[in-house]
């Protein structure tokens, strides 16, 4: 799960715009840090992929391409987790009433994948809705095996 | 690097060469784009050489079921070619691997459509 490298990298928060550029910086600084904190290759493609996928959801359903809204993205390490937050300010989303995408019903629809995509490649995922308004998320993947 | 399609005919097998990212955006709707010109064409039978593609999303695989679908429901065949292991393993999780007619060997994947 982590290479010899096992310095923590400082964290970092940045405050982005409602756009896909955001969501190729967030997957990218995301990767990085996560190359720093001493992830391994197999382990840095999934949290890009659900960066990516994360910042997705906070730009396009939470923001809506809003250029008066933003995005809150935030990466640490410890040596035990790196953990991703990212919250939108959206109006928010019924987490428990999601479509299965693995029913049958639904295996042929050509979105509703993102989350259960998230779930699949992190160790943890929590949805939280702010008392401002908007969707946080926090990613997690384990940095030493349990 | 976005996506970059090449279109080569095979007989009458339409082989469409993917390289690059299918993602939200440009690479998606390019792969969208594509497909249905294809079918607009009458197009029939369609492969997808998925070797060179880097990385794909959600969206991304969206656009292969769309795609699929679009395909299938004008009486034509969308099959898959040269999977990476990325790509198989999202195909696999998402229960979609199954669904894709999936080739390792284009000979094979052509003669496959007859």
């Amino acid at each position: 799960m982590r290479d010899n490298a096992t310095h923590s990298p400082e964290p970092m928060e940045r405050l982005m715009d409602s756009t896909l550029e955001s969501v190729d910086s967030a997957e990218e600084l995301a990767v990085g840090m996560a190359e720093r904190a001493g992830v391994d290759e197999d382990e840095l493609m999934k949290i890009g992929m659900a960066v990516r996928e994360s910042m997705v959801n906070a730009v396009v359903h939470g923001n809506r391409y809003n250029a008066n809204k933003k995005v809150r993205f935030s990466v640490a390490a410890n040596s035990e987790h790196f953990t991703v937050r990212i919250a939108d300010e959206g109006e928010g989303f019924d987490y428990a009433s999601l479509p299965d995408p693995l029913a049958p019903e639904n295996l042929m629809r050509t979105s509703g994948r993102g989350i259960f995509l998230i779930k699949s490649l992190m160790d943890d995922f929590q949805v939280r809705q702010l008392d401002s308004g908007g969707t946080e998320v926090t990613l997690v993947k384990n940095l030493v095996s349990k | 690097m976005s996506v970059k399609l090449t279109f080569r005919q095979v007989g009458d097998v339409t082989v469409i060469d993917v390289a690059g990212r299918i993602t939200l955006g440009e690479g998606s709707s390019a792969l969208r784009e594509a497909l249905r010109d294809l079918v607009g064409k009458g197009q029939k039978k369609i492969l997808l050489n998925l070797g060179e593609v880097t990385y794909i999303d959600s969206s991304g695989i969206g656009e292969l079921v769309s795609g699929f679908t679009t395909v299938t429901n004008s009486g034509g065949q969308l099959k898959l070619l040269n999977l990476n292991k990325r790509v198989k393993d999202l195909l696999q999780i998402t229960k979609l691997y199954t669904v894709f007619d999936v080739h390792d060997d284009e000979a094979g994947a052509i003669r496959s459509f007859a």
